[in-house]
């Protein structure tokens, strides 16, 4: 374990990159939606920044995994809760690391069972590289290629930090 | 070796609340939990059991045991199929071991088994293929464990810890096997009190075994508990020497608003249902605001939910 990061700073440019892209987009007042469980720090945080008027959402993938198979129910899923609409809605979706994107590909499966959502961007603390899906963020506060055999983790939540490890 | 757990100590048949850790009760309760936010959706399902099939095998009939069974199957997005044994192959002739045979070669991954015979689901459980799972959905006198969980379930939503709780389960316990599973489950965790209140008649030899306080006189049991659990009363056993007619046992036994009184005054009514009103259970008393008898049927779906899915997690992949 090594190289701890300070995360407030990541936050802020986190915050002004989601800023930006927001504008460019035209998107006003969108709704938030923090996955479990590093992602909804970062989200309260980012919510908080960007004063956002709806309620913060937050996901717990669990259920929507794609390798149920193999390990089977985490057993210290938590319940999804989305205090608003999603129908119609501009959605940003939060999380910690971005890697394999198979959280966000079970993520977004799970925001369309609650609706037809508009547009849904995801910001993302870290993008550490190593897709094995098409996905991508639209904010992002720090890019690092690290290999498969090492893991970036944010711990917290009071105070957050970066931590990498060999996994 | 508990049949019903893996080599991990996670759960792979679900047979009985007897015996089963307390971590193990409280994270079929937690899972619950996560899976009552999923009729929140616009799609009422999630995807955990896609492309798996579950069987509901009814050798007794049970309309909405069976109903929220396959409910809750489908809830996970797994396929169900419905078999009531009681009109078919069991009448001519086929054994349990045949009948089993013959499902499995249709590649099924789970049995949802309810059978008049204690032990059934057990037996079933014992000879099923390696990634086949099975569930008791109440056997004989013996045990009807998923009732006795969303009874847990309904329990902790309302009262919140089980350490300080007192709990009282009025009625046949003799014949009952939720009234088992009951006991097993409050005491796996951790439940301050436990008592039965019943006429001798229907109280199983040395039930204090068990770990329960027994009363005869329900006006003294019921004093100061927490929750209130009446038991059905199977009108046959009225036929036997056990009970005198209904109407005195409803003068004896029956839970009365005056009775309900007697307990403290945020204890809540539960009952496994079908009621019998006016036997066991006055009917304003059913429909009244102390009532959950409703909301246990709502919670039946979240539990099933999550010991189908706990238990299909830890059969994993079928080779």
């Amino acid at each position: 374990m090594d190289r701890l990061k300070p995360v407030d700073g990541l936050i802020k440019d986190l915050a002004e990159a989601l800023t930006a892209t927001l504008q460019a987009r035209d998107i006003r007042d969108p709704a938030m939606i923090g996955i479990h469980t590093g992602g909804v720090w970062v989200a309260e945080r980012l919510h908080r920044h960007l004063g956002l008027s709806l309620p913060l959402g937050t996901l717990d993938i669990s259920f929507y995994r794609d390798d149920f198979t193999r390990v089977g129910v985490n057993p210290h899923v938590r319940p999804s809760r989305l205090p608003f609409e999603v129908e119609g809605r501009d959605i940003v979706l939060v999380d910690d690391v971005l890697y394999t994107g198979r959280t966000i590909r079970a993520a977004l499966n799970e925001i369309f069972d609650y609706g037809r959502p508009n547009r849904v961007l995801l910001a993302v603390l870290v993008d550490r590289g190593q897709r094995e899906l098409p996905i991508a963020a639209d904010a992002c506060a720090l890019r690092m290629e690290l290999p498969t055999d090492e893991e970036i983790k944010l711990k917290g939540p009071e105070p957050l930090s970066l931590i990498v490890q060999s996994s | 070796m508990n049949l019903q757990l893996d080599e991990h100590g996670r759960l792979r048949h679900f047979l009985s609340t007897e015996g089963l850790p307390r971590e193990l009760l409280t994270q079929i309760l937690d899972t619950a939990e996560s899976f009552s936010g999923v009729i929140g959706k616009s799609v009422k399902k999630v995807p955990l059991l896609r492309g798996r099939t579950v069987m509901n095998l009814f050798f007794e009939a049970s309309t909405r045991t069976r109903t929220t069974f396959e409910l809750a199957a489908k809830r996970l997005s797994a396929d169900v199929i419905n078999m009531d044994i009681s009109t078919s192959s069991a009448v001519k002739g086929e054994s349990l071991l045949d009948t089993l045979r013959n499902l499995e070669a249709m590649q099924c991954d789970m049995f949802v088994v309810r059978h008049g015979d204690s032990g059934a689901a057990h037996f079933i459980a014992r000879h099923a293929l390696p990634g086949v799972s099975v569930i008791n959905a109440g056997d004989g006198r013996h045990a009807h464990p998923t009732q006795a969980m969303l009874d847990m379930f309904t329990i902790r939503r309302h009262k919140g810890e089980f350490e300080p709780l007192r709990i009282a389960i009025v009625g046949d316990i003799l014949h009952s096997r939720v009234a088992r599973s009951q006991i097993h489950a409050l005491n796996g965790l951790g439940a301050g009190e436990v008592r039965v209140i019943a006429p001798r008649t229907l109280l199983p030899r040395q039930v204090e075994d068990l770990g329960v306080h027994v009363y005869y006189d329900i006006d003294q049991g019921l004093r100061d508990v927490d929750v209130i659990i009446m038991l059905r009363l199977q009108k046959e056993r009225m036929a036997g020497a056990l009970l005198p007619s209904e109407s005195e046992y409803f003068r004896r036994y029956g839970l009365s608003a005056e009775r309900v009184a007697l307990a403290k005054p945020d204890a809540i009514v539960m009952h496994p249902g079908p009621t019998n009103r006016g036997v066991e259970i006055e009917a304003g008393v059913a429909d009244g605001p102390q009532s959950v008898i409703l909301e246990q049927v709502t919670n039946g779906i979240a539990v099933r939910m999550a010991v189908m899915s706990l238990a299909m997690g830890a059969t994993g992949e079928r080779a």
